[in-house]
């Protein structure tokens, strides 16, 4: 059996590695789970006078999506976004994280704006209250203005369906 | 256009792969000639069709093609020229596109330089790197095209990753890509002789120049990535224990190994199962590697982006190609013969005892990188393994084989005195131990590893030194003429194992004695540090191609004498918004001055950090010996008389199968 024992020793590193592959090393808990959103006021895009809070959302369950017009890896949530819009599941937040170039509103009437409103972070403070490291990267807030998840990199089906249903459902969404 | 012609090329070079790795194998089992005869011109075509992709991709970063999502993701209009071509290779597609374009280079100079090996030989050797291609352009295809477009096209990139932007990024992937990559040579060779159950000193004497080569790649791979970590991170490390630095140190160790056991089998038969073994190892680790760097199942400074549909590809190839050849290795190794015996203390016994201590040397750091893996899966918590663990354990288990490497080298074959050779090195033992005892009270009293590393690295000079002598004793002419006539094999075993002897003295020194200091400064500051003097003159802006940068002045002075001006900076990339530190050297063969711009404080000062590391260089210089050291034996003249002989035989008797026809 002396022969085998190197596939042996193999096999069982290959399971560990399978199992590590659903596991996320970077995934530290965030601080902010299970805590009220921080508040801010920003100006909404594309609303001049017009300024968002997350006070306003009281009652509801909705995504804040930290996104920026300069960032590759969001176009490859935007679609998956506009369907989640489009079902009316939940509404989403935009947080337009740092746009200096002003892009945001242009290129949304462009792609297609699946926010239900867009709040403005021209200087990436709020992005800091929340401890956003990247773009994107979104947040779960539920009824009563708490934190309840935060999801770092783009939003994909599965995802969706393995971190975010179960606990929508859980708030009753 | 061009990505889709890259694109394109891919797909027919993925069908040629297949066709190289399936055809020659199954036509050496039914002794096929017109199977057989597919692998050449498969894998040559191969090749060019990853050339071109690869070429098309590299079109794309140069001009721009923010249409292309590689691109806009990964460059930027105001970055220089040569990091843009240094970008096709900064993502995670453009480095798996490296690997693919490296695998093909290390084939079709196979089938260049396999002319003496018998047919079915070369044919299932070229099969196998088919195969293993395959995967790749594969995973390519399937997960990580590199072609991807962008819809609608962005308008300006992303930058390249700040970190990767210097000069030691130019080299340091192809370097470490052609080392790791280049053990497959020796893998296919494994599986090739598995598969035709002749495994025999021909086998391991085919190998061995390939190994050699691909250890000396892999070498100044990791010397320069760890050079890299020391000028650019602007912490002074020079190695981390990173789990990406221990991804291409595993392969390094098995590597070392194989060569020392491949010597034993080509000379004396023996070791051949251990052998396969570790030529099975080297390449699997390599694949390991890519796997841990590439699917984030570790965390680790040099994240990329990461996606677990890739890591499930990864891990299945993985499995089919280390599984599946751990099986071969199962299923064949009851008819691997035992090869010539040998007595207790011989050259095999030291070589043996010196690959069992490199391996267990590999199995710590092979734990150490992959035990937060284990806890975080068996839900045992999120730990990290650091420095302190992989020192305790790494340096007792290395110390023993560093000390075999000067003693080996002087035994004899098959069977050697013990008492003989104590008498002949006592001198050497008695010099290096004294001296290394002594040497660190000079400095700053006693110090254990101090006196620990340098006692080894004495000894390896002394025992290289020795046989030197041994073999100049005899022999006629000059004593240059003498030194010319020795064999390049020996040559490059002395100057490996002396370059060891340099890297352990740089590595032991500046672990011991260096200083640094972190300060505030303002202008017309003075800081002391190991008897120099560091004055800080200012911080200016100084704008750069795609950053703005703040560059220091620290004068460097000894005993009121100005030494140099280092000017360090502190630069902000204007994609990115990262703030990179780029710290300024004084280099020297005796010690390094470092000096690193921290934060900008309040009124114009800043903090600084300076360094004094004494020998640092000698780790780079040592690992230049050690690469030229493997070169120097990779062209020993029998492997050159046997190729060229043979490509004679082989030349001759095509052109009589010519006339005949």
């Amino acid at each position: 059996m002396k022969r085998f024992i190197p596939f042996i020793v193999f096999v069982v590193l290959a399971v560990f590695f399978y199992v590590g592959l659903s596991l996320n090393p970077r995934e530290v808990p965030s601080p902010f789970i299970g805590k009220p959103a921080p508040a801010f006021s920003l100006p909404v895009v594309g609303e001049p006078g017009r300024s968002f809070g997350p006070e306003q959302m009281r009652g509801k369950v909705w995504l804040l999506n930290v996104w920026a017009p300069w960032c590759v890896a969001c176009r490859q949530e935007h679609g998956f976004l506009m369907q989640l819009a489009r079902s009316g599941a939940v509404p989403i937040v935009g947080l337009n994280w740092k746009d200096k170039d002003r892009e945001a509103e242009v290129l949304l009437a462009q792609v297609g704006n699946p926010y239900f409103v867009v709040a403005d972070d021209l200087d990436g403070r709020v992005g800091i209250d929340y401890g956003v490291t990247g773009t994107p990267e979104t947040y779960v807030i539920d009824r009563e203005g708490i934190v309840r998840l935060k999801h770092i990199s783009p939003i994909t089906p599965e995802v969706w369906k393995a971190k975010f249903e179960p606990l929508l459902k859980e708030l009753g969404v | 256009m061009i990505p889709e012609l890259g694109h394109f090329a891919l797909i027919v070079a993925l069908l040629l792969a297949l066709a190289q790795g399936i055809l020659p194998i199954v036509g050496a089992q039914r002794g096929n000639a017109a199977f057989m005869a597919v692998a050449r011109p498969a894998a040559q075509g191969q090749f060019v069709f990853v050339l071109f992709a690869f070429g098309c991709l590299a079109y794309s970063f140069l001009t721009h093609d923010f249409s292309v999502e590689n691109v806009a993701r990964n460059s930027y209009s105001q970055l220089p020229a040569i990091y843009r071509f240094t970008a096709t290779w900064g993502s995670h597609e453009g480095s798996l596109l490296l690997w693919a374009l490296i695998l093909a280079v290390w084939t079709t100079a196979v089938t260049v330089f396999s002319r003496h090996l018998p047919e079915d030989m070369a044919a299932r050797v070229i099969g196998v790197m088919g195969l293993i291609s395959s995967g790749f352009l594969a995973f390519l295809l399937a997960t990580s095209n590199p072609f991807l477009r962008l819809v609608p096209a962005a308008a300006e990139g992303n930058d390249m990753n700040p970190l990767l932007q210097d000069p030691g990024m130019v080299l340091h992937p192809p370097m470490l890509y052609m080392g790791y990559v280049g053990f497959s040579v020796a893998f296919a060779f494994a599986i090739a002789a598995l598969l035709s159950g002749r495994l025999d000193a021909a086998w391991a004497r085919w190998s061995r120049p390939w190994t050699t080569v691909a250890w000396t790649f892999l070498t100044i791979g990791i010397a320069l990535g760890s050079w890299w970590a020391y000028y650019e991170l602007g912490w002074g490390g020079w190695w981390f224990w990173d789990p990406t630095e221990n991804a291409s140190f595993m392969p390094w160790l098995a590597g070392t190994a194989l060569i020392h056991s491949l010597a034993v089998t080509e000379k004396r038969g023996a070791f051949k199962s251990w052998t396969v073994l570790l030529a099975i190892a080297a390449f699997s680790l390599s694949l390991l590697g890519t796997f841990l760097v590439r699917s984030g199942v570790l965390s680790s400074v040099h994240a990329f982006a990461t996606d677990p549909a890739r890591g499930v590809f990864i891990l299945g190839f993985l499995g089919v190609v280390i599984g599946g050849s751990l099986l071969l290795y199962a299923w064949r190794a009851p008819q691997l013969a035992a090869g010539g015996g040998f007595g207790w203390f011989s050259r095999e016994s030291l070589l043996l005892a010196n690959n069992a201590f490199l391996i267990a040397a590999l199995g710590a750091v092979l734990l150490g990188t992959l035990y937060p893996l284990f806890m975080d899966a068996l839900n045992l918590g999120k730990i990290s393994v650091g420095p302190p663990y992989f020192n305790a354990v790494f340096i007792p288990l290395i110390t023993p084989a560093l000390f075999l490497a000067g003693v080996g080298p002087l035994v004899r074959w098959k069977q050697a005195s013990l008492p003989e050779l104590a008498i002949r090195l006592k001198w050497a033992f008695a010099v290096a131990l004294v001296s290394a005892a002594l040497l660190p009270l000079t400095l700053d009293g006693m110090n254990f590893m101090a006196s620990l590393g340098l006692f080894l690295a004495l000894w390896i000079v002394f025992t290289v030194a020795t046989g030197f002598i041994d073999r100049l004793k005899h022999g006629a002419g000059s004593l240059a003429a003498r030194l010319k006539a020795l064999p390049r094999a020996f040559w490059g075993m002395q100057l490996a194992h002396f370059g060891l002897a340099l890297a352990v003295t740089g590595a032991t020194v500046v672990s011991n004695y260096e200083s640094e200091r972190d300060v505030r400064m303002n202008i017309g500051d003075h800081v002391e540090l190991a008897g120099y003097t560091f004055t800080f003159q200012g911080a200016t802006p100084v704008p750069g191609p795609n950053y703005q940068a703040m560059r220091g002045r620290v004068e460097v002075s000894r005993d009121g004498k100005r030494l140099d001006v280092l000017q360090p900076e502190k630069r902000v990339y204007h994609a990115s918004g990262m703030p990179m530190t780029e710290a300024a050297i004084d280099y020297g063969l005796w010690r390094d001055i470092y000096v690193s711009l921290g934060e900008p404080l309040a009124g114009g000062a800043w903090s600084v950090r300076v360094y004094h590391k004494p020998f640092v260089g000698w780790l780079w210089l040592g690992a230049l010996f050690l690469a030229l050291g493997g070169g120097l034996a990779a062209s020993d003249r029998r492997y050159r008389i046997a190729f060229k002989k043979e490509t004679q035989q082989a030349g001759l008797a095509e052109a009589a199968q010519g006339q005949r026809a």
